[in-house]
């Protein structure tokens, strides 16, 4: 520690990025401070959501079985809506849940979670203060030396951002612009709550079990898509739309999201129940060529969110785990190199040895094909019109299938040449 | 209960607050909106806190406010942005998740 510091990093924001940093730094008796803007921390963070346990076993190995979460996911859904009509897939593979191995992955609430992880970042020895926002960076000679957070000045060789998707402190830094509207979605969520019982009856899973679904064509064909998950008493229901796309419709983020719970295949899973939180946060969607070209400078570094540590490949959203991973990431970086001056380009290192920068690489195309506009409403719509004709009796001689099929994609404004592209572009980018 | 279609001020009662009576978080210059063809900020906001009141003009309250950030993200660049000020609510308060 120089001899100015009071702590050898202070990182700002309470999160899972802040908090697996906080954890990892502690542990190798490191000092260091978290600063937090909420009462508690989570208290200001929202997830669709669901966990993958990956990270916290690298974080600490047993970690996972020990966490605040609700239940094991074993069972992947995929739902396509277009006006009343539905078309569910549901995927099991006991595989993702093998006895003796922690579950590949748990549905989460983050108010709960992040008390709970930042708290053993303290039982590591770190330092936790709630309810002081970080309002501005302290620089000398071109270095980051600090943190001022109302009169308080505060300290350290090294400040590490965690401040979220929202990164002022990125900004403040130098690193980042203020955020374009292109590149993140807006998402909401109601957390509605229902008795456990009722919950696995529904969605025809045991106690402990829980369900992960994704909604498609649920957007009014703007930029997006929903997500249902299954807590042990509460359903997540939630959507999260491009927030360009909105202006354009004319039709309110508040208004879509309503409409859906009302619809007809979604309304029989949470009926009965109580909405009990209505939430709202900004997640970021442009992948791996949304990361900032640089992620440190001199006495800096950002993880998480605020380096744009995002997947969202259309049947998944990740973040959780990067966000935890990029956290280890930087606290090895801080640990191993010989100065913080030395810190930056190892995190970059550390970064590509954690595999994070690796498996963000490789998903980078999902961008180009979620970017196709028709695939949020004439695909969905399509695929719901052939299964329609598939199992409509009535005694008319049917129409030979292929015709059918080709009658469908022009009267949904879709040509075979669009899927050629489409395909093509699949291919190309996944 | 049962499930049902909720206006936003309904859907913010089941949220915790502890709203800052003494500085708003956000705010916008009126002249500025009046400029401001499309409006976005009326659609994106989860709780609807922009709204037009009967002159057509932008009228707006932070109480309540989720603290998303989809409002400054779209605000239109028509020169200088409505929204003149976005920042965080001071430590403590704001939103209060209990589930997030
Ligand atoms: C609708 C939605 C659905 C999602 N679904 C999933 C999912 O299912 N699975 C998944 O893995 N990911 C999901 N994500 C993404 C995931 O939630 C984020 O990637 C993750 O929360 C990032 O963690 P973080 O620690 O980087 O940031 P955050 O969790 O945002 O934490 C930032 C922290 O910094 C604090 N802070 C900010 N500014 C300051 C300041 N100036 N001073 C002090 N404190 C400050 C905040 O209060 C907060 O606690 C979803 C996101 C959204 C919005
Ligand atoms: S988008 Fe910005 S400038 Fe336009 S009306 Fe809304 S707040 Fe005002
Ligand atoms: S930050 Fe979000 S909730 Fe708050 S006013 Fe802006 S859009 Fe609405």
């Amino acid at each position: 520690m120089s001899e100015e510091a009071q702590f050898d990093a202070i990182i700002i924001g309470g999160g899972p990025a802040g908090a697996a940093c906080a954890y990892t730094l502690a542990k190798a008796g490191k000092e260091v401070l978290v600063i937090e803007r909420a009462d508690t921390p989570g208290a200001k963070n929202v997830t669709g959501g669901r966990l993958y346990t990956y990270a916290l076993e690298i974080l600490e190995e047993g970690l996972s079985q020990e966490a605040a979460l609700e239940r094991k996911v074993t069972h992947e859904q995929i739902m396509m809506l277009s006006g009343d009509r539905s078309i569910s897939v549901d995927y099991h593979n006991p595989a993702f849940n093998t006895a003796g191995q922690p579950p590949m992955s748990y549905t989460v609430l983050r108010a709960v979670f992040d008390e709970w992880l930042a708290g053993k970042a303290e039982e590591m020895g770190a330092m936790l203060v709630c309810g002081i926002m970080v309002d501005d960076l302290i620089e000398q000679d071109g270095k980051i030396v600090g943190v001022l957070a109302g009169e308080d000045e505060m300290y350290a060789d090294i400040v590490i951002a965690a401040d979220g998707v929202n990164s002022f402190m990125a900004q403040k830094a130098g690193l980042i612009a203020d955020i374009k509207q292109e590149t993140v979605g807006v998402g909401v969520k109601e957390v509605i709550e229902l008795p456990a019982d009722t919950i696995q009856q529904r969605f025809n899973i045991k106690e402990g079990e829980g369900a992960a679904r994704m909604l498609l064509g649920c957007t009014e064909g703007i930029h997006g898509g929903g997500f249902l998950y299954t807590n042990k008493d509460s359903i997540s229901l939630g959507a999260v739309f491009m927030p360009e796309g909105l202006a354009d419709k004319k039709k309110s983020v508040h208004e879509m999201f309503q409409e859906l719970k009302m619809h007809p295949s979604i309304y029989p899973l949470i009926e009965g129940g109580e909405t009990v939180e209505y939430a709202a946060h900004l997640v970021s969607e442009a992948g791996f060529r949304g990361i900032p070209q640089k992620l440190y400078r001199d006495g800096f570094l950002m993880i998480g969110d605020a380096a744009g540590f995002v997947i969202n490949t259309g049947y998944s959203i990740r973040g959780i785990d990067l966000a935890i991973l990029s956290g280890i990431a930087a606290a090895r970086a801080v640990i191993g190199a010989e100065n913080a001056a030395a810190a930056g380009a190892r995190y970059v290192t550390e970064l590509e040895n954690i595999k994070l920068l690796p498996i963000m690489k490789a998903v980078d195309g999902y961008f180009d094909l979620l970017e196709t506009p028709f695939i949020y409403d004439k695909v969905p719509n399509l695929a719901i019109d052939v299964f329609d004709s598939l199992f409509t009796v009535h005694g008319d001689v049917p129409e030979k299938m292929s015709k059918n099929i080709m009658k469908l994609i022009k009267t949904n404004g879709l040509s075979i040449w669009q899927f050629i592209k489409l395909g093509i572009k699949g291919v190309r980018s996944i | 209960m049962s499930i049902e279609k909720m206006e936003a001020a309904e859907l913010l009662s089941k949220n915790k607050f502890n709203v800052d009576e003494e500085i708003a978080h956000i705010e916008i210059d009126k002249t500025i909106c009046a400029q401001c063809r499309e409006k976005p900020c009326l659609y994106v906001c989860p709780v609807v806190l922009y709204k037009l009141d009967k002159n057509g003009d932008i009228s707006f309250d932070y109480a309540g406010c989720l603290e998303c950030g989809t409002c400054r993200v779209v605000c239109h660049d028509i020169g200088s942005k409505g929204i003149v000020k976005w920042v965080y609510p001071r430590g403590t308060f704001g939103v209060n998740f209990r589930y997030g």
